[in-house]
């Protein structure tokens, strides 16, 4: 039973960890915790869907499923529009409310911008599709007993996978291209990034569009393992503040460690409380670690 | 006659528009010169350098680069059009390595030269190459300064702005440093810092320019400057307090000792 | 005539009930610049308190006190400002947008808490039978909300009496000095995070007021009363009024409630029942578009700060 929960938690950890990886970057370098982020995920979730509608048109030319999972190429090439409309999405928001905002007003003002966002973006989603759950296939799919009795499914094995690649992706981004280096640079430093020529207005962009697509996979990925519903998102936002607070702001390990933790003690909290109370497992967590590290586990300090 | 490398005039600058900290300064550095700003804390000597750099608004004035007028000119621009700048504190990112801080000094040019300017970086300062793999942050305060400078100098600027370089230095980095500088001019290169180690600051430069209160007080070649007994004893060695409280009193006088150009 | 009369009654009853609560943030936002995320939480708090200490005792849960009303309210405003202190003891000493992560957190752990522990809180189906104050004084229904709304204006305009005393006390300008500059004004020997706690806590124990009253009027108090969008919706209530301005929380108050009704009122007419949740959800754009735009066009309310001296009146 226990290896059964730690394989949930790492599996639920994965998404968060995704989803965090951008709101730590908005901690950070857009200064200011973004609560509609966890909206993006919603909203590539249900962008895939859209897609879905297309690419299953073409499912004759792509074959079938790809082996034991429950989805073939369509769902992959829907994720991967999904996530360039995620995107612009974030950047038109961007555009239209947050640049104006960060500009004259305080952080605090959009802080609480992205609270009317979240609700703007959320209610468009029952408003577009409705306020009932939907799952990208009705197929049933069984699962994999793994030693020590832990069950799985390969779309959640697939997760875990899809999870390592993003992560090692995005490592060898910051650390190799010059973007990435460019993005760091900003996040320690912006005045001296602006003067040795780093155009920071093209990185927050960059900003925006890493977070906005890692949302968007997070969200199709646990509208494939779970379902798509409007609340997806809203029922993240503890999650992902906690793995990204957990983590320290700016920091994408951090984040990732942070989602892992969030996702084993959401999972392992019910061999100890209700499961009902399980949502408020983040909370705690939160409170604890702003009481204790307020920098976070791996918050970078000059 | 030299040409002017930097040409600002009737510069108006500071943090809001109400209170402006410089009140119309006037400044050239010539081709191949080390120019330093002294004068006593808040002068504007950092507010200076900065509005050149476009940290600060101008709000009124005039600066060219060259002859291009580069006054309302977005920072990250900078770096482009030939100025290099060394800002006195966080003047290098401390958790990048080495090596990256220099690849972000040289984010203005393509890839291919950045790569062949950051290797001619390593040959004129070795330290940085044996280290380069490292984090920025365990450097030492010299050793600092020095990836600052060489982080400015990626983009062959014709003009580096350096503010305090030496702040914080021991004797015999800040000496290093100063002949960093100097070599500066050699690599083709004009130079305008702003130094509380005014003394030796002046030694290694062909001018030097005296703000007060926001305003030019003096101006002159750096051997009249240290030569100047007035000069001496408000901005090289008296007490701040009382140079602050003498300037007051010398406005009258102020041609004495300033020979600038009528034009 | 007499429907018009009443609705009106009715209308006002509920906005004057929402500006106690916005009241309340703009002493914590307003006046202070603590974002408080959880607003719906502690209106919770005071809500159910209220329906426990005024409630008939029911099977298999806790309370039924049956205590007075006034008692009620009391015991309400120190439940929630309980859990303010609580909260605030832990997470004011941190960054603004902390708060704004904690606070949000609080809100969703009492609804948690409203929806399982049924012992005390009855569970998804809630407590029903609140004594309604008004009830045993009057006759009928009209006479009877009457009665109520001089209640509520009466607590109400305790409250707002209270609070332009407040900010106008020494008290009230070390707030504004602690949102200017915290470093200043802890330099003058003051605590900042102390008096931070404290405008937290007075502003929360005013929503758990707001809650009280709620339940007293409406007569039964369930989970789903305490949505986040009620957060919303006091904030929006807040922007659009002008924060750091009572009289303006009393104005979005009543004016953000109006729209809410009566756009309510018009999708209901226009929209078919069997998609009654796009309708409500046409509702939450609505607001959502009105704080947005409010915080891009409009940023210092329809009545802002009197005072335009902070950086803050900007917002």
């Amino acid at each position: 039973m226990l290896l059964q929960h730690i394989a949930d938690g790492v599996l639920s950890g994965a998404v968060v960890a995704l989803g965090a990886i951008g709101l730590s970057f908005a901690m950070k370098i857009l200064r200011f915790a973004n609560f509609s982020h966890s909206e993006l995920l919603t909203w590539g979730a249900y962008f895939a869907l859209v897609f879905l509608g297309f690419t299953t048109a073409f499912s004759d030319f792509f074959g079938g499923n790809i082996g034991p999972l429950s989805f073939g190429w369509p769902l992959l090439i829907a994720m991967v529009l999904s996530a360039v409309a995620t995107s612009v999405l974030a950047l038109v928001l961007h555009a239209l409310v947050f640049e104006k905002l960060g500009r004259g007003a305080g952080h605090m003002t959009m802080v609480f911008a992205s609270f009317g966002i979240a609700l703007l973006l959320r209610h468009v989603v029952v408003l577009i599709w409705g306020p009932n759950p939907i799952y990208y296939s009705n197929e049933l799919q069984f699962a994999v007993l793994l030693p020590g009795n832990v069950r799985v499914m390969p779309d959640q094995v697939f997760l875990l996978g899809l999870t390592i690649v993003l992560v090692v992706s995005l490592h060898l981004f910051m650390t190799r291209s010059r973007a990435g280096i460019a993005m760091r640079g900003v996040s320690e430093n912006p005045d001296l990034a602006r003067v040795s020529g780093v155009n920071v207005d093209n990185v927050v962009r960059w900003v925006w569009v890493i977070g906005a697509s890692m949302a968007a996979i997070a969200g199709v990925l646990y509208g494939l393992t779970v379902q798509l519903r409007p609340e997806l998102g809203f029922g993240l936002i503890l999650p992902l503040f906690a793995a990204a607070i957990l983590g320290g702001a700016g920091s994408m390990y951090g984040a990732v460690i942070g989602g892992l933790v969030v996702g084993l003690s959401e999972n392992l909290s019910v061999m100890i409380i209700p499961t009902t109370y399980k949502p408020a497992v983040p909370f705690l967590l939160i409170l604890l670690i702003l009481y204790f590290r307020p920098d976070g586990l791996f918050g970078e300090r000059r | 006659m030299t040409r002017n490398v930097l040409e600002a005039s009737g510069i108006f600058a500071g943090y809001s528009p109400e209170l402006p900290i410089l009140h119309g300064v006037d400044l050239n550095v010539g081709q191949g010169e080390v120019v330093t700003i002294i004068g006593p804390n808040g002068a504007g000597k950092s507010t200076f350098i900065k509005a050149i750099a476009g940290l600060v608004t101008v709000t009124a004035g005039n600066v060219q680069l060259n002859g291009r007028n580069i006054t309302h000119i977005r920072s990250h621009r900078l770096a482009a059009s030939g100025v290099g700048f060394v800002p006195q504190n966080g003047n290098i990112f401390t958790t990048l390595s080495i090596h990256e801080n220099l690849v972000l000094g040289a984010i203005s040019l393509r890839s291919k030269p950045a790569r062949q300017r950051i290797a001619e970086i390593y040959r004129q300062y070795p330290v940085l190459q044996e280290r380069q793999f490292e984090k920025a942050g365990i450097l030492s305060g010299g050793q600092r300064q020095i990836l600052a400078v060489a982080r400015a100098l990626l983009t062959h600027p014709r003009l580096m702005l350096l503010d305090e370089p030496t702040a914080g230095l021991s004797p015999k980095a800040a000496a290093e440093l100063f002949s960093v500088v100097r070599s500066l001019v050699d690599s083709g290169s004009s130079v305008l810092m702003v130094e509380q180690n005014a003394r030796a600051a002046l030694r290694v430069s062909d001018r030097g320019y005296v703000l007060a209160e926001g305003r030019n007080h003096a101006d002159g070649t750096a051997a009249a400057l240290l030569d100047d007994n007035d000069i001496r004893h408000i901005f090289l060695g008296m007490p701040q307090q009382y140079a602050d409280h003498h300037i007051a009193g010398q406005n009258g006088e102020r041609d004495h000792y300033n020979p600038r150009e009528s034009n | 005539m007499i429907g018009v009369i009443s609705y009106l009654v009715f209308f006002l009853i509920l906005a004057l009930i929402f500006s106690i609560a916005v009241l309340g943030l703009n002493l914590q936002w307003g006046y202070t610049g603590l974002f408080n995320a959880g607003v719906a939480g502690f209106i919770a708090v005071g809500a159910y308190t209220m329906a426990i200490m005024t409630g008939p005792s029911r099977e298999a849960v806790m309370g039924g006190f049956e205590l007075p009303f006034v008692v009620g309210l009391l015991g309400a405003m120190c439940t929630a400002g309980f859990a303010a202190l609580v909260v605030g003891l832990i997470t004011l000493r941190l960054k603004d947008e902390y708060l704004a992560v904690a606070t949000f957190g609080i809100a969703v752990t009492i609804q948690l808490v409203c929806l399982n522990w049924e012992y005390v809180t009855g569970g998804t189906l809630g407590l029903i039978s609140i004594p309604n104050p008004a009830k045993p004084l009057t006759d009928g229904p009209l006479a009877q909300n009457s009665v109520f709304l001089l209640i509520v204006v009466g607590v109400g305009g305790i409250a707002f009496w209270s609070l332009e005393r407040i900010v106008q006390s020494p008290w009230g300008r070390m707030l504004k000095a602690i949102r200017e500059d915290a470093d200043a004004a802890a330099s003058l020997g003051k605590s900042p995070t102390r008096i931070r706690l404290e405008s937290f806590v007075l502003g929360c124990m005013l929503m758990g007021l707001s809650g009280a009253l709620y339940v007293a009027f409406i007569g039964y108090v369930s989970p789903s009363d305490f949505l986040p969008i009620v957060t919303f919706q006091i904030w929006t209530m807040l922007i659009v009024g002008g924060s750091a301005n009572n009289r303006g929380a009393v104005l979005g108050a009543i004016i953000v409630w109006g729209v809410w009704t009566s756009s309510g009122y018009v999708i209901s007419k226009l929209v078919p029942t069997e998609i009654q949740a796009q309708g409500g959800a046409m509702q939450a754009v609505l607001i959502g578009l009105i704080l947005v735009l409010m915080l891009l066009c409009r940023p210092r309310g329809l009545i802002g700060e009197r005072m335009n001296v902070s950086r803050h009146a900007r917002i």
